[in-house]
């Protein structure tokens, strides 16, 4: 495999970006994962154990990074769900261009939902 | 007498080159796709009840754990979203290692690196889910289940 190219496949634009998108929100989601359960297996550790990792899981740092996982959850799964429609659906690889756009419009809705009440319940203590 | 070339049987099935490659990557391409839409109904769920119902994040604790998991729904729910979450990863993972890693050495150590974290923490996630007692005897009853006292 040459290093360096000399004519890249990719270009740039709405393919190119919303690939380069898909792989970093991917590795980000698989280290949350290794952690989450790293975690959660505390619960068989102690009551105690579990508590007071949780804890740290509530503070407004913490709640913030929770904001950008659901962010980059939200993207990934719909941004998948185009990747399906681009190689399952006849016309998908003509609209993939249109279909970025109608995923970065429903993520801007999902995160509409989520985050005033995630940011309520960090930063407004209930 | 001079002996004659084999010639190959016309009526044989044309094939390019003799495949010594399995259909693994083919399944893996499936398996990403099938996978994916099974997880975004399973984390979306995920998250919605853990951080939107109720007081969100905040009433996440050892009791709410442990009232979740003495329901079969929620441990099946959970166990299932572990390994394919897993797996999905994984081997989103080793395409990425296949793709920018370029020394075999390296590639090697990587995939050694990342299957080990997929055989620990599957198997660790999984026994937590199966061995998991919500009402531990030793521990304080405000920090434990209702389902405990009553």
């Amino acid at each position: 495999m040459p290093s360096a190219p000399a004519g890249t496949l990719y270009r740039g634009r709405e393919g190119m970006w919303s690939w380069v998108a898909h792989r970093v929100t991917g590795v980000l989601i698989f280290f949350f994962l290794l952690v989450h359960v790293l975690d959660t297996a505390l619960v068989r550790v102690s009551p105690e154990a579990y508590n007071a990792v949780i804890a740290t899981y509530q503070t407004p740092v913490m709640g913030l990074g929770e904001a950008g996982l659901v962010a980059a959850i939200v993207f990934h799964a719909f941004n998948g769900i185009r990747i399906i429609l681009v190689d399952f659906w006849a016309k998908g690889p003509r609209y993939q261009r249109v279909m970025l756009w109608v995923v970065l419009g429903l993520f801007v809705v999902t995160m509409a939902g989520f985050l005033p009440r995630h940011l309520m319940h960090v930063f407004g203590g209930n | 007498m001079t002996t004659s070339p084999a010639i190959a049987n016309p009526r044989d099935t044309y094939k390019r080159q003799k495949s010594t490659r399995s259909n693994f990557e083919l399944y893996g391409w499936v398996f990403m796709r099938a996978s994916g839409v099974i997880l975004l109904v399973l984390i979306f769920g995920h998250l919605f009840v853990n951080l939107m119902v109720g007081e969100g994040v905040n009433a996440i604790d050892f009791a709410f754990v442990g009232g979740k998991w003495t329901s079969p729904f929620w441990q099946t729910w959970d166990l299932v979203m572990l390994w394919l979450a897993m797996i999905h990863g994984t081997n989103g993972v080793r395409t990425i290692i296949n793709d920018y890693a370029e020394r075999d050495l390296t590639r090697l150590w990587l995939k050694i690196a990342l299957y080990t974290a997929f055989v620990v923490v599957t198997v660790l996630g999984t026994l937590v889910i199966f061995t998991f007692s919500p009402c531990p005897v030793d521990a304080p009853a405000e920090l434990l289940p209702s389902v405990c006292t009553a």
